[in-house]
């Protein structure tokens, strides 16, 4: 896959710079200096409110519902996922967490305009997106006991917050674009090095007493070819600022991109949105540089192999 | 020349299940040692490998060979620093090692000792750290590791729950202060660095207190 596809990233990129975060944020960031250390600022941060602060009533067994959701979701939203995975392994912290997609950071920022359906979602909307595609499981209908907790919590996490306006630590941090094109067999060294002690070699996480504790990174238990994580510019600025667990931005820009790369070089469930073929999905869905669908890695059209993991 | 290959070959067999037979047995190191100057390790761990609480000395009976066999080589390679373990499994051969390693792993979980009882406050701040961390400060939850009830997760990550309080709390202040460095990506070391004495102290009694098997009804 290598040279053309990154030449074009490259072109892509400098004349685009803006166009990858969604929704599209009311502010442009100020972008950081292209080193490798580009630590995500710590200045001037939202904090959201204590859990011991969620009010003992009726609206609070709402927003508790919405955190029990988070961190366990296979157990308490279990008729919408399709995976083994939770909303926390990429909202740390159960979504509380900066640059780890807060949902502080994201709830001021709904109603949006989203490239993802052409249309202007709604925060529930978006909630939605989340069981289809991160989830691999199916809408909760609106006015689902599910979105409402999940948007009491989220509601209650942004207390305070300015409407409209991103803050910083929201969605995931933003990496310099890299220096080298990022790399599978770079990437592969990266996991085995510094990954595959809780992901395990397969990428397949690990499983204690039916529970998930290290999260399958592909394949047919991990996120769909719909969801946020397979574009390398996500997956790299979340793997940066948070991974190894504890460790995060310990990682080089390099490692974290090449790393990402090999990640979503991996085959895994079909995006849901698949229509025709591959190349005319990624033609509707895929169409940036950052995103491997309906790529030729290794001689396999990622993409192509989703129905038979 | 056919009665010479056939003297090889009952050579050879003999050799080969005298080897067999020389494979070290580890019931037998555990009970009595290695013969060759290893004292026996339940004189420490207790007959059915569950440790001394009092002594900190932690369970080894049900945990992964593959993390008891990493342990033992640590000990003898000193990465790992013991004034007691390292002596004993630097006594010990390769083979000693694994057959101790998977003595140990294969030995039922015996019944925790009865824990100590703590401030309601400690509890609080134990339960907090064990099931949600301290993100702000770039604290993961222990079970985000060490798995749900800290009942520990494949060969890197041990069992917390039901291990003696003295030990986990040694164990943390030794990550603390470098003193403890065999963690695989550092990623103890880096964690004790932000955990204060207060915290050690609460979350060691809190994982001492729970039992070392998932309850029937935690499990899905």
């Amino acid at each position: 896959m290598k040279s053309p596809q990154w030449i074009l990233l490259t072109a892509v990129l400098a004349l685009t710079a803006c166009h990858r975060t969604e929704p599209q944020a009311a502010l442009p960031a100020p972008h950081a200096p292209a080193t490798s250390a580009s630590a995500p600022k710590v200045a001037a941060r939202f904090e959201p409110p204590a859990e011991s602060s969620m009010p003992n009533d009726d609206f609070g067994k709402q927003i508790e519902l919405g955190r029990l959701i988070f961190s366990d979701t296979g157990r308490y939203a279990k008729a919408y996922v399709g995976n083994a995975l939770t909303c926390e392994n990429c909202h740390l912290d159960a979504g509380r967490l900066a640059h780890s997609a807060p949902m502080w950071g994201a709830y001021p920022m709904y109603p949006a305009y989203r490239a993802k359906n052409h249309r202007v979602n709604t925060f529930a909307e978006r909630l939605q997106g989340c069981f289809q595609y991160s989830m691999n499981g199916k809408a909760p209908p609106l006015g689902d006991d599910v979105l409402v907790a999940l948007e009491a919590y989220a509601y209650w996490m942004s207390k305070g917050e300015p409407i409209g306006v991103a803050p910083p630590g929201h969605g995931y941090a933003k990496l310099p674009k890299p220096t080298q094109a990022p790399d599978y067999a770079r990437g592969e060294a990266v996991f085995k090095r510094d990954c595959a002690l809780c992901h395990s070699d397969n990428g397949q996480g690990q499983q204690v007493a039916g529970r998930t504790v290290f999260p399958p990174l592909w394949g047919a238990q991990s996120f769909n070819w719909g969801a946020g994580m397979e574009r390398l510019d996500n997956a790299a600025g979340f793997i940066k600022a948070n991974m190894p667990l504890g460790r995060g931005n310990t990682l080089t820009d390099q490692d974290a991109w090449d790393v990402a790369y090999f990640m979503d070089a991996h085959e895994r469930p079909q995006d849901p949105r698949f229509k025709n073929s591959v190349a005319e999905t990624r033609k509707a869905y895929h169409d940036t540089p950052y995103s491997l669908y309906g790529v030729a890695v290794n001689g396999k059209v990622l993409g192509e192999g989703s129905g038979h993991l | 020349m056919k009665l010479f290959a056939i003297a090889l070959f009952v050579c050879c067999t003999l050799i080969a299940s005298s080897a067999s037979a020389d494979t070290p047995d580890g019931a037998s190191i555990v009970q009595r040692g290695n013969g060759h100057g290893v004292a026996p390790c339940m004189a420490c761990h207790a007959a059915d490998g569950g440790g001394q609480a009092a002594a900190g000395f932690p369970r080894l009976a049900g945990l992964p060979q593959a993390y008891l066999r990493k342990q033992l080589d640590d000990f003898a390679n000193g990465s790992r620093t013991n004034a007691t373990m390292q002596p004993v499994a630097g006594g010990l051969s390769e083979a000693e090692r694994d057959a101790v390693a998977a003595y140990y792993s294969k030995l039922p979980i015996p019944p925790g000792a009865p824990a100590s009882a703590s401030s309601a406050a400690s509890v609080q701040l134990a339960q907090t750290l064990a099931t949600r961390g301290r993100w702000p400060k770039g604290v993961p939850a222990c079970e985000q590791c060490h798995g749900p009830a800290g009942i520990g997760v494949g060969d890197h990550f041990p069992p917390l729950a039901g291990q003696p309080a003295l030990y986990l709390g040694n164990q943390l202040h030794a990550w603390q202060q470098a003193a403890r460095r065999n963690d695989p990506l550092q990623l103890m070391q880096s964690i004790a660095s932000k955990l204060n004495d207060a915290d050690i102290a609460a979350i060691s009694a809190w994982y001492a207190a729970q039992p070392a098997t998932l309850a029937k009804e935690q499990q899905p």
